[in-house]
This record gives structure tokens, C-alpha cells and sequence, in this order.
């Protein structure tokens, strides 16, 4: 096997990209898209951490993460759907609703 | 010490890796940098498609199965569905409203890739077994593997999870079906 460090190198690129794409992008739709790439930095690193480790408990981690991330997609893009039903816009500058 | 069995399976999982990485990141830098959300939905699909080959080259057979059913298949189908319910002609702006954002973003960028690199070239990854690197079929995450701890140890967190996915199928229909008061 090759040494785990590259995995989660690679990882941490792609959580850079992901966070970058989090802060610089306005669409909330490709907003979620980066977060769900930071969230599969996240896996990749524990596959990777719990094989250097020989522990299973790594891809038990992940499994419980893609549920997670699931019911997170679920519950996030039915917010964005009635969001652009009442402001017809998925741009997150235009929604300054709670701002006191 | 011999950590590979034989350098022919090093190579085929270097080479794989690479090749790997490579489309990881082209996707990634497409999710970030695509106009059109559709495209950064394709390049969601290839980022996630290229994680479920680096599990497999881990040995974790059945998280990179999930991968591709779960998120390859049902969450990026969602996504493609609410993209084509919004609208792809939406333009998008990229005149940057937030003072100081771009130089922000420009700020943790650096540093985490500093800090990847550090650890690439300077780590010694101590945190690998004294004896060596394992033998490649230790963790093989079989379904069978992952599950004997997943029934045994996590029980409750997986009925917990269960509870959960109810709870946002029930949010999900009750705010695709919520109206505002007419007033």
C-alpha cells in the first residue's frame, strides 16, 4: 500500500476547494455542492486514518457520516426549493430576511 | 520489514492513485468554478465517482459501494432535480459584496495547503503501526467486517440514524408542502 499521508493530502485539497467554493460562490445550491465535498474530504480521511490504523471503526465513522449527509441533503434542498418558491432567487445575497 | 506483498500491487495502487487524485481535483475545481450549476453538478459526480475508487484501493469495498449508490446515485440525482426546478439560465454574479472576503478565502486556502504539504513532505505519519506497515487485507471492509461493529459497538447510533432519516423524510414533505397563510 502507499503511504496513507497521500490520501489525506489529497483530502485536505479537497476540502481547501470545497471551503474555498463554500466562501466565494453566491448560488446556495453549489454552496451545499461544497459542502458535501468538504464532507467527502472528511470520509476519504477516515478511510485512510482507520486502514494506517488497521481499525475498521474508521469505515463504520464514514457510513455513519453518508447517512447523516443524506438526511442533511434532504432537509437542505427542500429548504432551497421553498425558498425559491417565496423569493424565486437561489442567490444567498438576495435573503436578508433575519437581518434585525 | 516487508510491507508490500509485491511491488506490482504498489504500483498498480500508486498508479491508481494518481490518476485518481487527478480527476478528484479537476471535478472539485469544476463544482467551484462552473457557471452553470449543472456543471458543477457533473463535477460533483466525478469528484465522488474518483473518492469511491480511492476506497476501493483502500480495501473499504463496502463504504465505496454506498459512495456511488448513495451519493452518486441519490444525492446528486436530488440535486440535479432541484437544479432543473430552479432554473439553470439563472445567471450568477461574481462582483464580490463581503469587504475583504476574497482575501479571507485567499488566507485559509494557504494555509491548509501549507499545512497539507507540511505533512506530506515532512511528517513522518507516525501514527502507522510500530511494526510496519499492515499487510494489505487487514481492514477489508467486507460488508460482514463493517457490519459486526456496526451491530455490535455503534448499535445505537445506527438506530439513531434510522430515527433521523425518518425525521428528515417528515421535514422534507412537510416543507414541500408548506404554504404561506394567504393574508
Amino acid at each position: 500500500m502507499i503511504d496513507p499521508g497521500w490520501y489525506m493530502a489529497l483530502a485536505s485539497v479537497l476540502f481547501t476547494i470545497g471551503a474555498l467554493g463554500l466562501l466565494l460562490r453566491r448560488n446556495a445550491l453549489v454552496m451545499f455542492m461544497c459542502v458535501e465535498l468538504m464532507l467527502n474530504a472528511v470520509n476519504l480521511t477516515l478511510v485512510s486514518a482507520g486502514r494506517a490504523l488497521n481499525d475498521l471503526n474508521g469505515q463504520v465513522a464514514v457510513f455513519f457520516i453518508l447517512v447523516v449527509a443524506a438526511a442533511e441533503v434532504v432537509v437542505g434542498l427542500a429548504i432551497i426549493v421553498s425558498i425559491f418558491r417565496l423569493k424565486s432567487t437561489a442567490s444567498v445575497d438576495e435573503l436578508s430576511e433575519l437581518r434585525g | 520489514m516487508t510491507p508490500y506483498p509485491n511491488r506490482t500491487s504498489l504500483m498498480v495502487e500508486a498508479l491508481l492513485f494518481v490518476v485518481t487524485a487527478i480527476a478528484a481535483i479537476a471535478g472539485a475545481v469544476t463544482v467551484v468554478a462552473a457557471r452553470n450549476p449543472v456543471y458543477s453538478a457533473m463535477g460533483l459526480l466525478g469528484t465522488l465517482f474518483s473518492v469511491a475508487v480511492l476506497y476501493v484501493l483502500q480495501l473499504a469495498h463496502l463504504v465505496a459501494a454506498v459512495q456511488v449508490i448513495v451519493y452518486a446515485g441519490a444525492v446528486l440525482t436530488l440535486f440535479l432535480f432541484v437544479i432543473m426546478l430552479i432554473g439553470v439560465d439563472k445567471s450568477e454574479t461574481r462582483d464580490e459584496k463581503l469587504p475583504n472576503q476574497r482575501l479571507f478565502v485567499g488566507g485559509i486556502a494557504g494555509a491548509i495547503v501549507l499545512l497539507a504539504v507540511g505533512v506530506t513532505i515532512f511528517g513522518n505519519f507516525d501514527w502507522v503501526p510500530a511494526g510496519g506497515l499492515i499487510t494489505p487485507n487487514a481492514t477489508n471492509g467486507t460488508i460482514q467486517a463493517v457490519a459486526e461493529p456496526l451491530f455490535t459497538d455503534w448499535v445505537l447510533a445506527f438506530e439513531a440514524t434510522a430515527l433521523l432519516l425518518t425525521i428528515a423524510a417528515a421535514g422534507a414533505i412537510a416543507l414541500a408542502h408548506y404554504r404561506r397563510r394567504a393574508s
